[in-house]
């Protein structure tokens, strides 16, 4: 189990760093919090360097970490990015959740 | 923060040095540690000493608490505000002696050079450059001090006084250092370790005698005086206003009996003070006196003229006084009440209001002095750039009101207590001297989550830990009543997903909402975290444009261990506080479509058919016995199911909305 990014969602974080001038070695943070209209909801973020207890995973030329309690909803989850005319973003492919709302930002496990 | 990040104490015996605020009505001690400065408390958690001396019939001191107890029954031989005979002669003291109980005499015996080797005399106060970490350090002066300047000629003589409890004299110098000791003591009993050093606090316009004055008091106590700080630089040394960019800072200083203002100008990491003004008989004291003058004039209008107050009644109008101005910061009004004896009861409640047109004229004075200082640096108050306030009388919202109102909005720091700023300050200077490096103290993420409560008592994070700082995140919230004109917005932290198991950093309230059915107000609330980690937030509802906001140190008091003790529950109790968290949302949006149900039923219930009525009736009856277990999935499917049997409900709720618009209107009226 572990947190895998699409070749077309880790090419977009990439565009990401650059953009933001973020130091080599950065990484893509992903957690999960309460509330939101299915439950929980996804949180992205960037960060120049893990904290200690952070799982972390390396997934197409992407570092990726995860706090401990986040993992356990997020374990096995892929990502993608979607650029379509109606939606452009990052859709969570997450075998832990059981319903996914319709925008796609929050789930219910 | 990381775990690299934090380093040990540098080891070394006697390397510490304290970080002392030697005020006139209480002192404080702090000192540096790896994860910030922090006051040193007795094992009470006082952190303030009282700078009172009382003397008993032995000659015995005691000093603090203690001593404050005796002031009612022996005036006479209980020293306090010693502060304001530092440095000064007799022809000084004039306006102080007249309140001052204990007995003040000039000593003709004892004649001193005023001046000290720094230079010339000035007793007014000018730019003062300010000790800072980038100055060279000025411990070295010697010269015309006051306990040794005997057989000295002095250049220009100042007479001492001393102070005469029962024929003992004794300088201010003496007594202060009884403070200091006491302090001394406090911090080696908490740190376990013998301390010689210290860096203590004076205001902006203290002249070279009393610097030299202060000094003297920490040699007698065994305090090597490494430096004498400003107290409005300190306050700005606590907040690391050093470490940004340069500023323009006014530092607004209420305290028990005295009022301070203080420009400054902080460049390249050092602080220059531009002006400074203030009162030395101004502060919360005479606030204090508003409300016991009330008091006492309405007992006496109701119960007869001759009535008297005698001194343990005094002492007790006088604690029940500050003890309303206290409760007067958050209550919106007050009751007291004095039992006066032979059935004699008084009962009076004070508002807010009330208390603030009683304190306005003191206010006003605070005010005019500010306008004086800024005045004084040359600059016009838009320049300021930051306002901070120092002194208990700072958390009054009336007296942040008026500051707010006068400097402008949103210049004001008020998140480290204001009555311990000053030392946590020295004890950041402290830190510096004694070598240790600074940057490894800022945050460089957030340890903890940051969030809100919301409905049900969940705890709503918008900042996530581990968040890089300096940060914001914003969420839009509503509200949950029909006609609701305020929301309680309670600041948490922590990584628990219920209230109850995070720490609570503060509340405060959005009023004034015009009344708006349930959901429609738009309810901003932004929490910004700046470089030093302090967290602003603000709540605004966006279509009154109503505002409201909290400034707090999420760091303050938690060491490292605490943290990540708070960090492993959360890991260990994952699962159900999840799942709670989860029922909580689930049941909320229950409630929420139960009501839209009700409402929409009253306007169109007419509409629909029988089947689709009873079909709608069945799934909110399911719903609704659902609602008294704890099932979150079956719960979240009767909503659904509620959701779905609505449709013909809200579809003939459009119709009728769309049929009442257009009803005798020709086409192309659109």
């Amino acid at each position: 189990m572990a947190i895998t990014l699409t070749e077309r969602a880790a090419s977009e974080i990439k565009r990401i760093f650059t953009e933001q001038q973020m130091p080599e070695g950065s990484s893509l943070r992903i957690a999960v919090k309460g509330g939101g209209c299915s439950g929980f909801s996804y949180v992205l973020d960037v960060a120049t360097k893990p904290a200690a207890d952070d799982e972390s995973f390396q997934t197409n030329g992407v570092n990726v970490i995860c706090d401990p309690k986040s993992y356990l909803y997020l374990a096995g989850t892929e990502v993608d990015f979607e650029d379509k005319l109606l939606g452009r973003g990052f859709v969570f492919n997450n075998p832990n959740a059981k319903k996914s709302c319709g925008c796609g930002a929050s789930f219910k496990a | 923060m990381n775990a690299q990040d934090f380093q040990p104490l540098p080891p070394g015996k006697n390397n510490i040095i304290l970080g002392i605020d030697l005020g006139t009505t209480n002192s404080l001690a702090a000192v540096m540690t790896p994860g910030g400065p922090r006051i040193l408390r007795d094992k009470d958690g006082n952190g303030m000493v009282p700078s009172v001396i009382s003397f008993g019939p032995d000659g015995r001191a005691t000093i603090g608490s203690a001593a404050k107890a005796h002031a009612v029954e022996n005036p006479l031989c209980t020293v306090y505000s010693v502060k304001r005979l530092m440095g000064k002669g007799m022809a000084d003291l004039r306006e102080d002696l007249r309140v001052l109980p204990y007995r003040v005499v000039g000593d003709d015996a004892t004649r001193l050079a005023a001046q000290t080797q720094a230079g010339k005399p000035s007793t007014t106060a000018g730019a003062v450059a300010a000790a800072s970490s980038g100055h060279a350090d000025t411990t070295t002066a010697e010269g015309g001090c006051a306990t040794e300047a005997g057989g000295a000629r002095p250049t220009e003589s100042r007479e001492i006084v001393r102070v005469d409890i029962n024929g003992r004299l004794m300088s201010p110098q003496e007594l202060s250092a009884m403070i200091l000791t006491e302090l001394r003591q406090r911090a080696e009993a908490a740190l376990g370790q013998e301390i010689n050093q210290a860096v203590v606090t004076v205001p902006a316009y203290f002249d070279d005698a009393q610097r030299q004055a202060t000094r003297d008091a920490g040699r007698i106590a065994g305090l090597d005086v490494k430096r004498i700080v400003n107290e409005p630089t300190a306050a700005t040394l606590a907040y690391g206003l050093d470490q940004k960019q340069d500023a323009t800072v006014a530092v607004y200083d209420l305290g028990g009996g005295t009022f301070d203002i203080s420009v400054l100008r902080i460049a390249g990491g050092v602080c220059q003070v531009l002006s400074t003004h203030g009162d030395t008989h101004l502060g919360g004291d005479d606030l204090d006196r508003e409300i016991i003058d009330l008091i006492t004039g309405e007992i006496r209008s109701r119960f007869g003229q001759n009535i008297q107050f005698p001194p343990s009644t005094r002492q007790a109008l006088r604690s029940l006084a500050e003890a309303t101005k206290v409760r007067l910061s958050d209550a919106e009004q007050t009751t007291v009440e004095i039992d006066l004896g032979d059935g004699r009861n008084f009962q009076r409640t004070i508002t807010r209001s009330e208390f603030e047109s009683l304190a306005a004229k003191w206010l006003d004075r605070t005010i005019e002095n500010s306008r004086q200082a800024v005045n004084d640096a040359g600059l016009s108050v838009e320049q300021i750039e930051r306002v901070v306030m120092v002194g208990g009388c700072t958390r009054i919202p009336y007296v942040r009101r008026r500051v707010g109102e006068y400097f402008g909005p949103g210049k004001l720091y008020t998140a480290v207590n204001p009555d311990e700023v000053v030392a946590l300050g020295a004890a950041v200077q402290a830190g510096i001297l004694s070598g240790m490096k600074r940057d490894l103290l800022l945050l460089d993420v957030t340890p903890l989550s940051l969030g809100i409560e919301t409905l049900g008592g969940a705890m709503g994070k918008l900042i996530l830990r581990n968040t890089t700082l300096p940060c914001q995140a914003g969420e839009l919230f509503t509200t949950y009543v029909d006609g609701q004109t305020a929301v309680d917005i309670h600041v948490l932290q922590g990584e628990r997903e219920l209230v109850k198991d995070c720490r609570s950093l503060g509340r405060f309230q959005l009023r004034g909402i015009p009344p708006m059915p349930a959901g429609a107000p738009k309810i901003r609330v932004t929490f910004l975290i700046d470089a030093n980690g302090i967290l602003n937030v603000s709540a605004s509802e966006e279509r009154s444009g109503k505002q409201a906001a909290i400034q707090i140190t999420p760091s303050h008091g938690l060491t490292r261990q605490e943290v990540d003790g708070m960090i492993q529950e959360s890991y260990r109790s994952a699962r159900e506080d999840m799942a709670a968290h989860q029922l909580i949302d689930t049941r909320n949006e229950a409630g929420r479509i139960l009501r839209a149900v009700d409402k929409a039923l009253v306007n169109a219930g007419a509409l629909l058919t029988a089947d689709q009525r009873a079909n709608l009736d069945a799934t909110v009856a399911k719903l609704k016995t659902l609602l008294e277990g704890s099932d979150a999935d079956a719960i979240y499917e009767a909503v659904q199911a509620v959701n779905t049997a609505a449709t013909p409900l809200t579809q003939a709720q459009m119709d009728e909305v769309l049929r009442q618009t257009v009803k005798g209107k020709k086409v192309e009226e659109f």
